[in-house]
């Protein structure tokens, strides 16, 4: 067991963990946040994508002790004051998601391109998320969700 | 107390056609979910599946010594410990009353049938402990011959489960002229030999993984008067009756509950071992358990779809008049009949003839058991089959006529003036316009200015050169009329339940025995009573995938929700409203023959008195002055049983662009105008078809489940199974037209499958359209860059990967990668 201390969506946290454990079996495990979820055993899905100290990463492709001393937001700490992220509030806009399992992981990692990339073209936001899969909405209107938060104009 | 306010009675904002945004997702886009997994209970123990590397093999010895002193551990369990306390998966469609079918125990002690087929079941406190001590669990196997090749395995040349004596499950046979529907097709066949043409094609359904993106889950809690299984499930209602039919258990002390189900598109329409499993190992062990599967797991034991070969004669007049259709279908079973199973190649069986006026139709279809994970519905379930193969068939047809294949299909379409039109299948397709809905799709696609480029690229020689591919398709949704399901032998009705409960303060509980994983149902039946009961969208609530909430149902598969439980839904809330009147008229003192209901309120005609809905039912909840003889509720419920299926229809228009010198494809453009009837909302119909688009796509062009020549799944993981990205599709243009369902007041006719059903036609016609000058008339699915170069280039028509995965390209050239090259695809492919 290892002793790891970090910040998961702005609390501070202490535990003691197996040096296998995932970070996303941390933080579903061990502290119940399960907004964020599992879809694949080979890190292709993205699902499981939060940030971590500042940067999307695939939290089944991080061991929780490389967490150690940083700072992880998840979807669920992604609004704030009860304020919905424009990111979350575009995929309700525009339609960004039907059965919801992929979209933590596509929000948080549609968040990210945006901070890299303000003003993506078309191809740039279908390149960006291409580390997340989505079953249900082929992806047009998660296209359309991340040009809505990005302040362009959506097409059709 | 106060009651909902109502809303005016001249709302020109109906709820019905609104974009609404969904109710669902503020959970879910914020984290807040109940996925199967997230549930945690009290003293909950761990499952982890040890499961069968072989194909076929008996199991000669299981040693769990090392397993079960491994630390944490609780139990470890075989088949042979349990015996019949496990129940059985059961098939609900026995196709033909002797159909052959191995039983298919959950767990089996003796042989495995399957690679993938668990053995052995170990409980522990964590599920990483339970996956640690599975993999000590020594199980030995004596291989068997295994019957992996569709075609081989229905020449019964390897017996996929000995005991039966053959693969041959069932012979299903619809004959128009033994049927009175039609003439008989091998009169028109023959002539068309003589005097006319006749298309021969054999093309090849691949076997597909429904790949929903939330991995398998099934919590057991059998603490408490009522045994619970919380399921990642399409069929709450449907797996509470198979778990009390098999296993022994009251269904009255059954609870299944689906919570948050992250997609299901056929996939999680089944009763699943690993759900018997839980429900035998948690009422053993008298703890809350858990199993949920890895991905890989996922992809080798969840069921796979289609997987068929399809033998299609096509007989036609020298002008293109059709004038007969023969189908000849092997479809591959896996090795167990599933709960649909042998039923899914059979809803096809009603639409190869599709929107077209063929006077005669024959088919057939052999289902064949094999040493594969067993096939069940994936989303169209029988439907895109059909739809594939006549749409490829129209296009060969407006071939060999010369025509455009536009033209070749209004030549045979139904026109809109023939509906209602009896189809040579026995159906009664009740509306339908296809004229319109192609007219608008063509301007939207620029169908003449893609046509021209097309000539000019081939009389450029361009290397890149451009295909148009059509798609006119319909199909049967809303299923099904129960007098037709019995009439098919299936186990049970189609009907929907759906009650409308008016809470004390005016909001309104509505229970639907639909069960979403994604749809929307709670967004457009809101709007749907909201609109029927004149209050608030925000004011309903919608329950379901709770059999103790909404305790009964048929739940969501086959485009049926909305067309059956929309229409339950509509009954139910009318139900309210007859049930309100007689006491809204005693309320305000007033005859019943004179009070109106809209927009929410009763009135009283010729006056300005009135009650809002809302007001009526805090005056029943106190039932302080009701008439005498009426019960202090309003309550109500409906079963609605459809009379007719709905058949939604569009047209599809894809441009392809293939690269001659590299095989490469790039979609150029995508356009559909489906007409789905009336639409509830906008925004998810959008959804819903963008979604199917790329599942249909995606079967064109990429994905295949492909087994080794020892039954191994090698694209067992989402490295090797290729689902689309973001990166790989485009974006499309969708429109609609509308020809109400004239059998039901909603006017709707489903859509969840549509997209699918109707895109890997139009994709493959592109392709094979972009270089029909040379000489390729198919590209076997999926339309790979080798299978497309290859057609190009040389002999054969691309030919399957199975059995040659891995390397992909192996010396002896073209002919190499060939499945059964004499036999694959159709002729005259790369002539």
């Amino acid at each position: 067991m290892t002793r790891i201390s970090l910040t998961v969506d702005g609390a501070a946290v202490s535990d003691d963990v197996e040096p296998r454990m995932l970070l996303v079996q941390y933080l579903r495990e061990r502290l119940g946040k399960t907004g964020t979820v599992i879809g694949c055993d080979t890190s292709n899905c993205g699902a499981c994508t939060v940030h971590l100290d500042g940067t999307s990463v695939k939290s089944c492709n991080v061991l929780a002790v490389q967490a150690d001393g940083g700072e992880v937001t998840t979807i669920e700490g992604l609004a704030q004051d009860g304020q919905l992220h424009p990111v979350q509030e575009a995929f309700r806009e525009c339609h960004g998601l039907q059965c919801g399992f992929c979209t933590p992981g596509m929000i948080m990692q549609s968040v990210d391109l945006l901070k890299e990339n303000p003003k993506p073209s078309e191809e740039e936001i279908r390149l960006g998320l291409e580390g997340n899969l989505c079953r249900c909405t082929g992806y047009h209107n998660i296209v359309r969700a991340v040009q809505h938060a990005s302040g362009q104009g959506v097409t059709s | 107390m106060t009651a909902t306010q109502e809303r005016p009675a001249d709302a020109v904002d109906r709820e019905i056609g609104r974009d609404r945004r969904r109710k669902e997702d503020q959970r879910l886009i914020t984290g807040r979910t109940r996925w199967t997994d997230n549930i945690v209970l009290p003293g909950m123990l761990h499952l982890a599946m040890v499961r069968s590397p072989f194909a076929h093999a008996t199991i000669t010895g299981i040693d769990t010594s090392a397993a079960r002193s491994a630390p944490n551990v609780v139990a470890v369990l075989t088949g042979a410990d349990f015996g019949e306390e496990l129940g059985v998966c059961i098939n609900a469609w026995p196709i033909t009353p002797d159909q052959v079918a191995p039983v298919h125990c959950p767990m089996p002690s003796d042989r495995v049938s399957f690679a993938g087929e668990i053995v052995a079941v170990v409980v522990a406190r964590s599920a990483a402990e339970a996956r640690d001590a599975a993999e000590l669990v020594d199980v030995e196997y004596d291989e068997l011959p295994a019957a992996l090749d569709l075609k081989a395995a229905a020449a019964d040349e390897v017996i996929a489960h000995p005991d039966l004596g053959t693969n041959k499950s069932a012979l299903w046979v619809f004959d128009s002229g033994e049927a009175g529907t039609g003439g008989n097709v091998e009169d028109a066949i023959g002539k068309a030999r003589t005097d006319g043409i006749v298309i021969e094609r054999e093309y090849r359904q691949q076997r597909l993984i429904p790949a929903f993106m939330e991995p398998r889950s099934v919590v057991v809690d059998p603490t408490g008067e009522q045994y619970v299984m919380y399921s990642a499930t399409q069929i709450p209602h449907i797996l509470r009756f198979a778990l009390a039919a098999t296993t022994g258990v009251s269904e009255s002390k059954i609870r299944v509950i689906a919570p948050d189900v992250g997609g299901g598109f056929g996939g999680k329409l089944q009763v699943t071992p690993e759900e018997w499993i839980a429900w035998a190992v948690g009422r053993r062990i008298g703890k809350p358990v858990k199993y949920t599967e890895t991905r890989s797991e996922s992809l080798m034991s969840a069921h796979h779809g289609r997987d068929q070969w399809q033998k299609l004669t096509l007989s036609a007049e020298k002008d293109g008049t059709v004038t007969g259709l023969k189908v000849e279908l092997l479809a591959d079973l896996g090795a167990y009949v599933a709960i649909v199973g042998g039923g899914v190649p059979v809803l096809g069986a009603f639409m190869f003839n599709a929107i077209y006026k063929f006077p005669a139709y024959h088919f057939a279809c052999q289902t064949v058991l094999t040493n594969k994970t067993w096939t069940d519905a994936y989303r169209g379930a029988g439907r895109p089959e059909a739809t594939y193969a006549i749409e490829r068939l129209m296009d060969e047809l407006a071939a060999e006529v010369g025509a455009d294949p536009l033209a070749i299909r209004e030549k045979n379409w139904i026109r809109h003036e023939e509906f209602p039109f009896t189809t040579v299948a026995g159906l009664e397709y009740d509306s339908g316009n296809y004229e319109a809905a192609t007219a608008k799709a063509r301007e939207m696609f620029g169908y003449d200015e893609l046509r021209s480029e097309q000539m000019a690229r081939r009389a450029s020689g361009d290397p890149v050169q451009l295909g148009i591919g059509v798609s006119t398709f319909t199909e049967m949704c809303g299923l099904a009329p129960s007098r037709v399901l019995g009439q098919l032998d299936y186990g049970a009705g189609g009907w929907e339940y759906a009650s409308v409960r008016m809470l004390a303060t005016g909001k309104v509980e509505v229970t639907t025995g639909a069960s979403a994983h994604g749809q929307g149902h709670e967004t457009a039946f809101s709007q749907i009573v909201a609109d029927r009961l004149g209050v608030a969208f925000e004011d309903v609530e919608i329950l379901h995938g709770d059999t103790a909430v909404a305790h009964k149902g048929l739940d969501t598969y086959g485009s049926r929700s909305l067309a059956v439980g929309g229409e339950a839904l509509v009954r139910a809330a009318d139900k309210v409203v007859e049930k309100a009147t007689p006491i809204a008229a005693h309320l305000m003192e007033a005859s019943v023959d004179d009070i109106e209901f809209a927009g929410g309120r009763f009135s009283v005609r010729g006056t300005d008195q009135g009650m809002a809905i809302g007001e009526i039912a805090t005056a029943v909840f106190a039932a302080h002055n009701l008439p005498d003889g009426v019960e202090a509720s309003l309550d109500s419920d409906a079963t609605y049983d459809p009379v007719n299926f709905s058949f939604p229809h569009g047209t599809h228009l894809c441009a392809m662009e293939v690269d001659t010198e590299t095989g490469a494809l790039r979609m150029r453009k995508y356009v559909a105008c489906d007409d789905i009837g009336n639409i509830i909302n906008p925004l998810i119909v959008s959804g819903q078809v963008h979604g199917g688009l790329v599942q249909g796509i995606a079967q064109a062009l990429w994905e295949e489940a492909v087994y080794d020549e020892g039954g191994t799944l090698v694209s067992g993981s989402f490295v090797d199974y290729l689902l689309p990205t973001a990166a790989d599709t485009i974006s499309f243009d969708i429109d609609h037209t509308t020809s109400p369902a004239t059998t039901h007041s909603l006017g709707v006719k489903g859509v969840g499958e549509a997209g699918t059903i109707a895109s890997t036609p139009a994709v493959v016609n592109a392709v094979v359209d972009a270089v029909r000058h040379l000489g390729v008339t198919d590209i076997q699915m999926p339309c790979t860059p080798e299978r497309v170069w290859k057609a190009i280039n040389g002999p054969g028509a691309g030919g399957s990967t199975e059995g040659a995965a891995m390397p992909h390209f192996e010396a002896g050239g073209a002919a190499g990668n060939q499945e059964q090259p004499g036999t694959s695809s159709t002729e005259g492919a790369g002539q």
